[in-house]
């Protein structure tokens, strides 16, 4: 078709210019606006969760059932050969288990005496499935398949294998945004598990190629950090729920400043291949006022 | 309407594969950019307004789902889109060149806009780790799957033109 007679038919229309012009200005404003505000995250969230979820849903849950069936024929035999040694360590854990009760048991009691309670005991949690992840290659966003219907709400923490994953940032009625802590642009304010010093966790693309991720701001003039030590969410964090394992100190070095320290950690979660996560329901503004 | 409908459908699958099957056939991390032959395509397929429109819709259903904040990349896919609508009057379907040197061009484009808005600007200064490791790869592992998507659309637009060519000519 030849561009005069294209311009013909479109001769009564809005000039492509001009389109140009008012989008790029709907654009501007809607940035402006959603930068600081969520008003448009309900109405907007809504429609797509509609129009978009359900094939998101199928699709991966269609890959999953395909990818289970190739994982079970490979892995019988793996499997046979898995469980016996498991069968063994459940042995040996039951009898440890037994130790542990006992061990608690003494611990509730001694709590008591102190009148401490157990203030982060239990969390509730919900599980959640992940239906997609970020069309980009720069940061590692993804969605679950539960939103406000389930009672999700943003800002719940998100675990996966006992480690944490990230915090959920947007919701829509059936799915949820989740910005992972190996983000480039997600800090984390953590702790030392064993000398309770105050961290920050960040996300780290760099770095997330070797499978890590870096910190910065740790106060340690004893000098007590090691390598291998376990770094967990803190006391002081708004968002995060404390003592939930991050990862484990890989590489530690002194700042130029000579104050604070730095270095990489792994996490504890295997980022390659999740598929589904827990959501901690409980939000770290309730537990703190309850 | 046809095409118009068709054309939803279009992105709509299209973004749907993206952010659901290309996970699983990333190599070394990186996914292939579906969205972004789509905008490049339509654009020099089609002409300014309807590159302007469809980078607006794949631009905003990332925005909606991946993004911090709505408009930024629906603003980049936009512009990407309108750019490549300049090629339309040079645009054959025999010639297989020009789309590819646009989709590489304008997925490279899209990448080094992105490094700069969000990592330069928050002080990720190693442009040469992010343009081997992420930009290049993406870029490549795109036109690589050009070559499979583009004939596809291509057939379609073909398709609608020729109907509409023909609805035309029973009005005259």
């Amino acid at each position: 078709m030849s561009p005069v007679v294209r311009k013909q038919r479109e001769g009564f229309t809005l000039p492509g210019k001009y389109l140009l012009l008012i989008l790029t200005l709907v654009c501007i404003a809607l940035m402006l606006v959603t930068f600081g505000t969520d008003v448009f995250n309900s109405p907007v969230n809504t429609v797509v969760g509609y129009l978009v979820v359900p094939f998101e849903d199928g699709i991966s849950r269609f890959g999953g059932l395909l990818s289970t069936r190739a994982n079970e024929l490979t892995e019988i035999r793996t499997l046979l050969d898995e469980n016996e040694s498991l069968r063994d360590e459940i042995a040996k854990l039951t009898e440890e288990n037994t130790v542990l009760q006992q061990d608690k048991y003494e611990l509730n009691k001694l709590r008591e005496l102190v009148e401490l309670d157990e203030q982060y005991g239990e969390y509730k949690k919900t599980g959640a499935r992940i239906i997609a992840s970020d069309t980009g290659n720069w940061y590692s966003v993804f969605t679950i398949d539960k939103g406000t219907n389930d009672g999700i709400m943003p800002d719940m923490n998100v675990i996966a294998g006992g480690g944490l994953v990230g915090k959920v940032s947007s919701v829509g009625p059936n799915w949820s945004k989740v910005t992972s802590i190996i983000s480039d642009n997600s800090n984390v304010s953590a702790m030392m598990i064993t000398t309770e010093d105050n961290l920050i966790v960040s996300g780290n693309l760099e770095l997330m190629k070797r499978g890590n991720i870096s910190f910065s701001q740790l106060i340690d003039s004893a000098g007590n950090v090691g390598i291998g030590d376990k770094i967990v969410t803190s006391n002081i964090s708004d968002k995060f729920l404390p003592n939930i394992l991050i990862g484990y100190v890989t590489k530690i070095e002194t700042d130029a400043n000579n104050l604070t320290k730095s270095g990489e950690l792994t996490p504890a979660v295997d980022f390659e291949h999740l598929s589904e996560v827990l959501v901690i329901t409980d939000l770290k503004q309730n537990v703190v006022d309850e | 309407m046809l095409r118009k409908i068709l054309t939803v459908l279009l992105v709509l699958f299209c973004f749907i594969l993206q952010s659901t099957v290309f996970g699983a056939i990333s190599l070394g991390g990186v996914v292939p950019n579906i969205m972004m032959i789509i905008t490049s395509s339509f654009g020099f397929m089609r002409g300014e307004k309807e590159g302007i429109v469809i980078g607006f819709f794949c631009g905003m259903l990332a925005d909606i789902f991946f993004g911090d904040f709505l408009g930024l990349y629906a603003l980049i896919f936009m512009y990407i889109g309108f750019l490549n609508g300049k090629f339309s009057r040079i645009f054959y379907p025999q010639d297989l060149k020009l789309p590819l040197a646009l989709i590489i061009t304008s997925d490279l484009t899209y990448g080094m806009l992105y490094y700069v808005l969000f990592f330069m600007l928050r002080g990720r200064f190693d442009f040469s780790f992010y343009f081997l490791n992420v930009i290049l790869p993406e870029a490549v592992y795109t036109i690589f799957m050009t070559i499979f998507v583009y004939p596809v659309i291509l057939l379609i637009n073909e398709r609608l033109e020729d109907r509409e060519r023909r609805s035309e000519q029973k009005f005259v």
